[in-house]
């Protein structure tokens, strides 16, 4: 009963994400809208983490395997990529280094400086 | 070998679980970034497809299921993200600071070589959301008039880039505090770099999947702001 219980809120919370998405004239996803509402059920108290935990663990563990057939589908797409792959390669090659060393270095500033701030006072 | 393939609906089910399989085994073993499951599975179907000449499509029909629990599996990264919110809360400047950065940099990035390479308004906006997770991508590439399925394909190796070499690069460039690991992978890589900071710990894994969502949504904005700039 235990995971019926727990797919059976996840699935619910799913489709509450896809009714907003339907209905929201904004370009947010169903999935999007799930986190919202599952973390605020778990903060408001209405969801335990215990009522989640099992299922949450193996979904996030085979998150990596749900993107394969869409990565498979490159290949349908070789035609349209093959002009110009090069520039395309470097260009997200460089954006995906670029935004980690950034948001990564600030965040590392950031966090550093304010425990240094607490030490002080 | 053809007409059995396509003629079963879990045959394309099972070599992406057994593809897939077999690449964390490999990984396992060899410990190197190279040996990335997403990288190999991809890498096994393709060349099975090709050699026994199976068309994408009969792969997909039964493969599709897998990629159904997307949806519901993005949902449950609320859970280490609520599990470690006092974290968050603590540094919560940081965080935003960092992630509102972080796209900002993608999106200039882009801008600036789009203007390097002379890409056209429809690719320039089809790689703007590059960094976000799929389900947005995708709506901000239809929003802005990009080629949808191309994104999707930029979005997916962005992300396995991230979850490869998220990890070297976050040693060469001297990313060392947990929560900042998790934002710069995030920010980054969506979804597919955070199961790669869930491997790394409970901070970066919660940290990744809060900057999935935070900046797929800031993003929505500054795509539409951006779009206008080429």
């Amino acid at each position: 009963m235990k995971y019926l219980k727990q797919f059976g809120i996840i699935m619910i919370i799913a489709f509450t994400g896809e009714l907003l998405n339907m209905f929201v004239p904004l370009p947010v996803s169903a999935s999007v809208y799930g986190i919202i509402i599952l973390f605020l059920c778990l903060n408001f108290r209405i969801v335990k983490v215990s009522d989640v935990k099992e299922t949450s663990r193996f979904l996030i563990e085979i998150m990596p395997l749900m993107f394969v057939p869409a990565a498979v589908g490159l290949i349908e797409m070789w035609d349209v990529i093959k002009i110009s792959w090069m520039p395309y390669l470097v260009i997200t090659v460089v954006s995906t280094v670029a935004v980690m060393t950034v948001s990564g270095h600030i965040t590392q500033f950031l966090c550093r400086k304010k425990k240094s701030g607490e030490a002080d006072s | 070998m053809k007409t059995l393939f396509e003629n079963a609906v879990y045959s394309g089910i099972m070599i992406s679980f057994v593809s897939y399989g077999l690449g964390t085994v490999l990984k396992k073993r060899f410990k190197s970034a190279l040996f990335n499951p997403v990288l190999i599975s991809v890498t096994l179907i393709i060349a099975f497809l090709t050699v026994f000449d199976i068309s994408y499509e009969s792969y997909s029909r039964g493969a599709e299921y897998i990629s159904f629990m997307l949806t519901p599996a993005t949902i449950c990264l609320a859970v280490p993200m609520y599990e470690q919110f006092e974290l968050l809360k603590k540094n919560f400047r940081a965080v935003m600071t960092g992630i509102a950065s972080g796209v900002i940099t993608s999106l200039l990035c882009i801008l600036l070589m789009a203007v390097l390479f002379s890409l056209d308004h429809a690719s320039y906006v089809t790689f703007l959301p590059k960094s976000v997770t799929t389900a947005i991508g995708m709506g901000i590439s239809e929003e802005l008039g990009g080629t949808v399925p191309l994104t999707v394909g930029i979005i997916i190796i962005t992300g396995v880039l991230g979850n490869m070499f998220s990890e070297i690069i976050c040693r060469i460039m001297r990313i060392k505090d947990p929560v900042a690991k998790g934002i710069a992978i995030g920010s980054a890589s969506h979804v597919i770099g955070t199961s790669k900071a869930m491997e790394m710990g409970e901070t970066e894994g919660a940290m990744s999947s809060l900057s999935t969502v935070v900046s797929g949504l800031v993003t929505v904005a500054g795509a539409a702001v951006f779009a206008g700039f080429l």
